[in-house]
C-alpha cells in the first residue's frame, strides 16, 4: 500500500472560484480525490456543493482556480473536455432524452458507427445489453422512450453510461435522491463495487447517513467556503451536521455547538 | 428508429402469447409486428378521405387522373414539410419558409431567363443547372443565417422567421422590382413534371422494382442484424405481412399513375419521335411526374438523415431535452444552424419545381405556403412541443391536406370554404393527436 503522501491525487481542484453577478457561490474552494476513494460533498442549499462540481464536468466553467488529473494541469471547457479526461457525470436531474429509448441515451454524443457511418443501433442496443446485465439484470425495456421508466432505471442508465465508457471519475449529484429504499441500497452496492475498480467518485449528497455509509472523506461546504474536509472515521454524524450548519471547521466544533443542534 | 415514435417492446412470455393466439387482439398484433401506429392512422385517415371525396364527387375524384395531379400538387408542400419536421422537432419554427420559396425562386427565374442568357446564350445547356446550384446556395445561406441568429445571438425562432417572411418577401420583390419573370429554361422546366416532364411508363416500372427490391433487401438486413446480435426478431408472420403490404401499395401505386395516358396531341407527337406506330385511342403512359422523384428522393435522403446518422439523432435529443444534449457533449447551436440550412436547402429545391411548373416567377410566389408547410408536418404527428415527428408523417400530412384541398376543388366549393376547412381539420388533426399521447403516456 502506497503511502497517501506520496500518490498523487486523480483530481485536484485548487482554488475554484464561480460567481454569479456579485454572488460567489464558490468562492476559493481546493479538493481532491484519489483513485478507490469516495469523497463526499455536503452542505445545505445554496452551499454551492453543485457548482463546484459542474467546473469538473464542464457544465459550467470556473472563472479562476485549476485543475490536475493525474497532477496534469488540465482545462475543461464543456462536458466533452471532461468526458476526455474520463469524468463521467451523473446529474440530479438524470439529463436524459426522454423521446430517445435506453441505449441511445447512454451513447447520447458518442454514438457507435457501421463501417459506413450511420448508426449502428443494433451494436449500441447489444452493447447497451450487456452493461446492464452486470449492473440491473431486471432491466429489459430496451426499445421504449425513456420517459415511461421508473425513477431507479433512469438511474440505471445514467450509472450504465459511467460505466460503459470507463470512467475513472465518476461523479453524482443526488444519485439516490429519486429513488426508494430498494433500489438506493443497490446505487450504494454500486458505488462500492466502483470504488474497488479503483475508480474515484465525487458524491454529492444531502442524506448524511448514505454519507457516512459510502465516503471515506467529507467535504463540507458552507454559503459558497470550504468549511474543511475530514477523514469519516474521524468525525460523528453530529460534528458533520454541525459543520454543514455553522460553517465551522471541524476542529472548532464544540460540544455546545451539538447540543445546539439537538 | 429514433424517438418519433414508440415501438412498444414485447414482454409478455410465450405461454400468454400462446393462449391467447386463437383471439389475438389487433392492439398486439400492432405491437409484436412493431407497426407505427400513428402512421397506419393517418394512412385510415387518408382512404377515408378519398373514398368519401369520391362518393361526394360522383367517382371522379378516385381517377388516376385525378391521383396523378394529386401527386404532383402536393410535391412542393412535401419537399419542404420534410425540413420543417427537423426545425420543430428541435422546438423551433420556421415562418419565412414562404416568402424564402419566392426570393429564391426569383433568383433563379431571373438567372435563367435575364442574366445566364447574356453570358451563355439562350438555351445554353449549363443554364439549368448553373440556376439549380445557385438557387441552393441562396437557400443554404438564407437557412444558415437564419439559423444562427437562432443559435448563437439566441433570438427566438419566431421573431427571426418572422422577420424572415416579410424580409425576403420584400426581396423578392425588389429583386425584379414586381415584375413577372417568365419563360424559365427548356430543361429547368422538366423540374415541374410539365408535359416534358415525366419518366413515362417503362421507366416508373423500373423504379417501382427497384423499389420493391430495396424494401425486401432493407427488412433482410434488419432481420439479419437482430438475428446476429441475438435479439428477437419480428415474427416471420408479421415480416411477410407488412412487405407484402408495402409491395403491393409501391406496384398499386405504380399501375394507377401509369393508367394515366399522356394527352392525344403529346402522344402523337411522341410516337412519331420513337416510332411507334400511331392510331387513335393509343394510351402511352406518361409516367411519374419528376416533382413526385423529387418528393420521393427527399423523403428517403430525410428519413436516412432523421434515423441514421448523429445529425438525426442530435436534433431529436435536443427536442427531447436540451440541457440532456448539452451535458452529453452534443454541439446543440451548431445542430440546430444545420437544420435551418437543410430547411434553405429543401425551400430551394421546392421553390424550381414551383417556377418549373408554372414556367414564370412572380414576387407572389410561395404566400401562405409556410401554414400549409407547417400543418402539413403537424398533421403528419409532429409536436411542437418538440422531439417527436417523422418524415413519412409529414409526406402524408401534406398529402391529407392536398386532398382536402383537391377534393373540395374538384366538387366546386368555394375558396373560402376550402380554408375554413382545412383550417378545421387541423385543429382536429392535432386534437385527436393530443388526446392519443395522452392515453399512451399513462
Amino acid at each position: 500500500m502506497t503511502d497517501t503522501q506520496v500518490r498523487t491525487p486523480l483530481v485536484e481542484m485548487k482554488n475554484i472560484k464561480v460567481a454569479f453577478g456579485g454572488v460567489h457561490a464558490v468562492d476559493d474552494v481546493s479538493v481532491d480525490l484519489f483513485g478507490g476513494e469516495v469523497v463526499a460533498i455536503v452542505g445545505g442549499n445554496g452551499a454551492g456543493k453543485t457548482t463546484l462540481i459542474r467546473t469538473l464536468s464542464g457544465a459550467h466553467p470556473a472563472d479562476s482556480g485549476e485543475i490536475f488529473i493525474d497532477g496534469e494541469q488540465v482545462t475543461i471547457h464543456n462536458p466533452r473536455d471532461a468526458k476526455g479526461f474520463g469524468v463521467e457525470t451523473i446529474y440530479q436531474t438524470l439529463a436524459l432524452a426522454e423521446n430517445q429509448n435506453a441505449p441511445s441515451n447512454m451513447f447520447l454524443g458518442r454514438e457507435l458507427k457501421t463501417t459506413w457511418g450511420t448508426l449502428d443501433d443494433a451494436a449500441m442496443e447489444d452493447a447497451f445489453r450487456k452493461v446492464m446485465a452486470r449492473l440491473n439484470p431486471k432491466f429489459l425495456n430496451f426499445r421504449v422512450p425513456v420517459q415511461s421508466l421508473s425513477g431507479g432505471q433512469r438511474q440505471s442508465i445514467a450509472i450504465a453510461k459511467a460505466v460503459y465508457f470507463n470512467a475513472r471519475i465518476i461523479i453524482m449529484d443526488e444519485p439516490t435522491a429519486a429513488l426508494g429504499p430498494a433500489e438506493t441500497a443497490q446505487v450504494g452496492e454500486l458505488i462500492r463495487q466502483l470504488k474497488s475498480e479503483g475508480i474515484g467518485i465525487f458524491l454529492i449528497s444531502h442524506d448524511i447517513h448514505d454519507v457516512f455509509d459510502l465516503a471515506d472523506r467529507i467535504a463540507v461546504m458552507h454559503t459558497g467556503n470550504l468549511a474543511g474536509v475530514v477523514n469519516k472515521v474521524d468525525v460523528t454524524k453530529d460534528e458533520v451536521l454541525a459543520m454543514i450548519i455553522m460553517g465551522k471547521r471541524a476542529s472548532e466544533v464544540t460540544d455546545t455547538d451539538i447540543e445546539e443542534l439537538h | 428508429m429514433t424517438g418519433g415514435n414508440p415501438t412498444p417492446e414485447t414482454q409478455e412470455p410465450a405461454g400468454i402469447e400462446a393462449a391467447s393466439s386463437s383471439r389475438r387482439s389487433i392492439g398486439s398484433i400492432v405491437r409484436v409486428a412493431e407497426i407505427d401506429t400513428r402512421l397506419l392512422g393517418m394512412i385510415g385517415a387518408l382512404i377515408a378521405i378519398w373514398v368519401l371525396f369520391n362518393i361526394l364527387s360522383g367517382g371522379t375524384f378516385l381517377t388516376a387522373r385525378n391521383l396523378w395531379n394529386l401527386s404532383v400538387q402536393t410535391s412542393v408542400v412535401a419537399i419542404m414539410a420534410t425540413g420543417m419536421v427537423l426545425i420543430i422537432v428541435t422546438r423551433n419554427i420556421d415562418l419565412s419558409v414562404g416568402s424564402m420559396l419566392a426570393v429564391i425562386g426569383m433568383s433563379m427565374a431571373l438567372l435563367q431567363a435575364e442574366i445566364l442568357p447574356e453570358w451563355l446564350g439562350l438555351g445554353h445547356p449549363l443554364i439549368w443547372i448553373i440556376s439549380l446550384i445557385a438557387g441552393i446556395l441562396v437557400g443554404a445561406i438564407i437557412g444558415a443565417l437564419q439559423g444562427a441568429i437562432v443559435a448563437y445571438v439566441g433570438v427566438p425562432a419566431f421573431i427571426v422567421t418572422l422577420g424572415g417572411l416579410l424580409v425576403w418577401r420584400g426581396a423578392s420583390w425588389w429583386l425584379a422590382s414586381g415584375r413577372t419573370i417568365a419563360p424559365m429554361d427548356d430543361t429547368f422546366q422538366i423540374l415541374g413534371g410539365g408535359s416534358k416532364g415525366t419518366i413515362g411508363g417503362t421507366w416508373t416500372w423500373i423504379l417501382a422494382i427497384v423499389g420493391c427490391a430495396a424494401v425486401v433487401l432493407l427488412m433482410w438486413r434488419r432481420r439479419r442484424q437482430r438475428i446476429k446480435f441475438g435479439f428477437e426478431p419480428r415474427p416471420m408472420w408479421a415480416e411477410i405481412g407488412i412487405g407484402t403490404v408495402l409491395i403491393g401499395a409501391i406496384v398499386g401505386a405504380t399501375a394507377v399513375i401509369n393508367s394515366y395516358p399522356m394527352p392525344a396531341l403529346l402522344a402523337k407527337k411522341y410516337a412519331e419521335e420513337h416510332g411507334i406506330a400511331w392510331h387513335e385511342g393509343l394510351e402511352i403512359p406518361l409516367g411519374l411526374a419528376t416533382p413526385v422523384l423529387i418528393v420521393i428522393v427527399v423523403a428517403i435522403v430525410m428519413h436516412f438523415i432523421a434515423a441514421r446518422v448523429r445529425f438525426g439523432r442530435y436534433v431529436y435529443a435536443i427536442g427531447g431535452n436540451p440541457e440532456a444534449a448539452v451535458l452529453a457533449g452534443i454541439k446543440t447551436r451548431w445542430t440546430i444552424v444545420k437544420a435551418f440550412t437543410v430547411m434553405g436547402v429543401l425551400t430551394a429545391i421546392a421553390a424550381a419545381v414551383q417556377i418549373a411548373r408554372l414556367n414564370a416567377a412572380t414576387s407572389g410566389l410561395g404566400q401562405l405556403t409556410e401554414l400549409y408547410v407547417i400543418a402539413a408536418a403537424v398533421i403528419g404527428g409532429t409536436s411542437l412541443n418538440g422531439g417527436v415527428g417523422t418524415i413519412p408523417g409529414a409526406v402524408l400530412g401534406a398529402l391529407v391536406m392536398q386532398s382536402l384541398v383537391s377534393g373540395m376543388v374538384l366538387m366546386g366549393v368555394d375558396a373560402p370554404l376550402q380554408d375554413i376547412v382545412v383550417g378545421i381539420v387541423l385543429v382536429i388533426a392535432v386534437a385527436i393527436d393530443t388526446y392519443y399521447r395522452k392515453r399512451v403516456s399513462t
